[in-house]
């Protein structure tokens, strides 16, 4: 408790205060604005992480990482075509309830349930965060070596459609992740002695998720406007209010367990709460016309797996979302490794960052009910301006990342690879996730190996890592079962959801 | 479904599949890559004897599951297996990608590549943002010009003064 105090009276400084109301700000606005999610946001600020002081950047990040969420929402209420993955479940009922004019209840709903979520997750973060420190502490090599596997596994095969493509992102990631130099040789270098050092993670992340979509999106430009709901000042009426807690409720239940396992996501959970809401909901007949139940309930599950994702992301340094990922990035640049011995030696930033997490929660409260009609007409921004921006802050942050035109280079060759990846639908967090934890993966590997004086079977040698092995035997014999009962090649999740988006 | 809208009224109305044969460059891509990967593994030295991971175990794995994906994907390919496009926003899948606007968008990346550092980011900064903004459609030439010199500029002192992150000023070296 105490340091949780200390934590607050970190975040609650003047200056930090300043970062976390721009970091809730920007965080909302890249949410609502199409084309750019909290992913790409994190990637494009890197740069800031090279003189802003840790605690300062990293409270920022926090506020981009909760606003972002709730930005996207926004988008897929007012617009019928949601931006991130983790707001398709809302835009089912969210877009219908503007339609029929009550989208000032749908924003509003999604704000407070958004809040709602956010703070139970935090708390239980907080909570669980300490516990789970000292038992990572214990693990060796073999079982570390062990959860990373599953999470590259899962991380691979739960989401999107495809498992195959899944595979294709993960081992290309894998792959950019051997370029530099290992036991004193060059691998993967081309000759290239700027790559000696490895491939900046900065310059793959703002090349796949900033250059990769910008490009993408440049090439399908959509040429007639989209047509924006209007929207006056979010409330909501008695009845709203009681058929919205308990969806919350169910939503955060639902969220935060699913982010902080190392499958993570917010796709599957928002799915489920959904599901749920439908099942339980006393005007079943109102769901696909509008039903508020839709939109609190899946709501408050993206929120809280937000924060539950960040269980994984601190104590074993594994990031399961893209946003995540870019976030672990930043540690990295500050020379931070998260993992099992972050946590009891950065405890002073730990607990900033958790408190930071409430500050930023709540001010997305108070900032976004009385702006939410500013963010709409963000919506209306002139797309050349809106692409060229990003193209031109993606230049700024590869170059600054490194100070080279090298880079630039680097990112443009790695931007068409993001085109690519976008035109033959392969999804890109696995590739990320592999450049990241691939290196570790084989650093794992080598100390397990060191130690057991090059014997294999000390893989298997510890309880953990046993577990984590069958359970990523179940999950892929749970797949293949998927796959006989059903003819298409596709999980049953991925089957309903699409049908729900056309119905 | 994406795939569905894709596909042309001729195409629907034959039972066969259509095959993406673009998916083949990708299948391609892969291979080359899995290949160089995993000959890059034989070039190196073997381990010493107190290394018992040499570096040439990764790519050798990585390598050879890539050839294999490379494999599976031309496979699926061959078999009908269309690729599910990114939607969004701004996105209109009806028609397919627009070549031009891609190769002129690298282009004015490239050009900020090769000059930025002999003339500075203030100068490329602003032909990158406003050639862009150009290939994109817009066609308001002075607020297109102003937008762009603002952001480089504003960005270049930002980087300086803010985040000790010195830019190149390139052939404005001692006007700025």
């Amino acid at each position: 408790m105490d340091l949780l105090l200390e934590g607050f009276s970190t975040a609650l400084t003047p200056t930090n205060l300043l970062f976390a109301v721009l970091g809730v700000l920007l965080g909302t606005a890249v949410g609502v604005l199409p084309g750019i999610g909290p992913a790409m946001t994190v990637a494009l600020l890197l740069p800031v992480t090279y003189s802003v002081p840790a605690d300062s950047a990293l409270i920022m990040f926090a506020g981009i990482y909760y606003g972002g969420m709730y930005g996207g929402s926004t988008t897929s209420i007012l617009l019928n075509t949601p931006g991130e993955s983790s707001s398709v479940i809302t835009a089912l009922e969210g877009n219908k309830m503007a339609k029929t004019g009550r989208a000032a209840q749908a924003l509003a709903t999604a704000a407070i349930g958004s809040f709602v979520a956010g703070t139970i997750g935090t708390v239980l973060l907080i909570l669980l965060a300490p516990k789970v420190g000292p038992l990572v502490v214990q693990l060796g090599a073999p079982s570390y070596f062990a959860i990373m596997l599953v999470a590259l596994v899962s991380v691979t095969v739960v989401l999107g459609s495809s498992k195959l493509r899944g595979f294709i992102a993960l081992f290309l990631g894998l792959a950019l992740g051997l370029v530099g130099m290992t036991s004193g040789q060059p691998r993967m270098t081309f000759g290239f002695a700027e790559l000696s050092d490895g491939i900046e993670i900065v310059v793959v992340a703002v090349a796949i998720f900033a250059l990769g979509e910008a490009l993408w999106v440049a090439a399908h430009l959509r040429h007639k406007p989209l047509e924006v709901i209007p929207v006056g000042q979010p409330w909501m009426s008695r009845s709203d209010w009681s058929r919205s807690w308990k969806p919350w409720l169910r939503g955060t239940a639902l969220g935060f367990p699913f982010g902080a396992l190392p499958a993570g996501g917010a796709e599957v959970p928002t799915f489920l709460s959904y599901v749920t809401e439908r099942r339980l909901s006393k005007h079943p007949e109102e769901f696909g016309k509008g039903a508020i139940e839709g939109v609190a309930g899946p709501e408050a599950a993206n929120n809280a797996s937000a924060a539950g994702t960040l269980l994984p992301m601190l104590a074993l340094g594994l990031p399961t979302t893209a946003t995540a990922a870019v976030i672990l990035v930043a540690f990295e640049s500050y020379g931070l490794q998260p993992g099992p011995q972050f946590m009891s030696q950065n405890e002073d930033l730990v607990w900033a960052l958790l408190a930071s997490l409430f500050v930023a929660n709540t001010l997305l409260l108070v900032l976004n009910l009385p702006l939410a009609p500013v963010w709409a007409k963000l919506l209306r921004i002139p797309r050349p301006y809106l692409y060229a921006g990003i193209l031109f802050f993606a230049t700024l942050g590869a170059y600054s990342a490194s100070t080279s035109p090298f880079d630039l280079g680097l990112l443009l060759v790695l931007g068409v690879l993001g085109f690519a990846m976008r035109r033959f639908g392969i999804p890109v967090l696995p590739l990320i996730i592999g450049v990241i934890l691939g290196p570790r993966l084989e650093e794992q590997l080598s100390e397990a190996l060191q130690i057991s004086r090059g014997d294999y079977s000390t893989l298997w040698g510890e309880p953990v890592a046993i577990i984590c092995y069958l359970l990523m035997g179940l999950l892929v014999a749970s797949l293949v079962v998927a796959r006989l009962r059903s003819p298409r090649p596709t999980t049953p999740t991925s089957v309903t959801e699409k049908d729900e988006v056309n119905t | 479904m994406p795939e569905q809208t894709q596909q042309t009224p001729e195409t629907t109305s034959t039972t066969r599949p259509v095959i993406d044969n673009a998916q083949y460059v990708m299948a391609a891509f892969l291979a080359v890559t899995g290949g160089y990967v995993a000959f890059n593994g034989t070039q190196m030295r073997g381990g010493t004897s107190k290394d018992f991971l040499p570096p040439s175990t990764f790519a050798y794995i990585v390598g050879a599951v890539l050839l294999l994906l490379s494999v599976l994907l031309a496979v699926a390919t061959a078999r009908g297996d269309a690729p599910e496009s990114e939607e969004g926003e701004d996105v209109d899948l009806s028609s397919g990608s627009d070549v031009r606007t891609l190769v002129l968008l690298a282009a004015v990346l490239c050009v900020n590549v090769f000059l930025i550092e002999p003339l500075g980011w203030p100068i490329t900064g602003a032909i990158l943002f406003t050639g862009a903004a150009w290939v994109l459609g817009s066609r308001h030439w002075v607020r297109d010009i102003a937008i762009g010199v603002a952001l480089s500029f504003g960005t270049f002192y930002a980087f300086y003064l803010g985040l000790d992150v010195p830019l190149p000023a390139g052939i404005l070296n001692g006007v700025l």
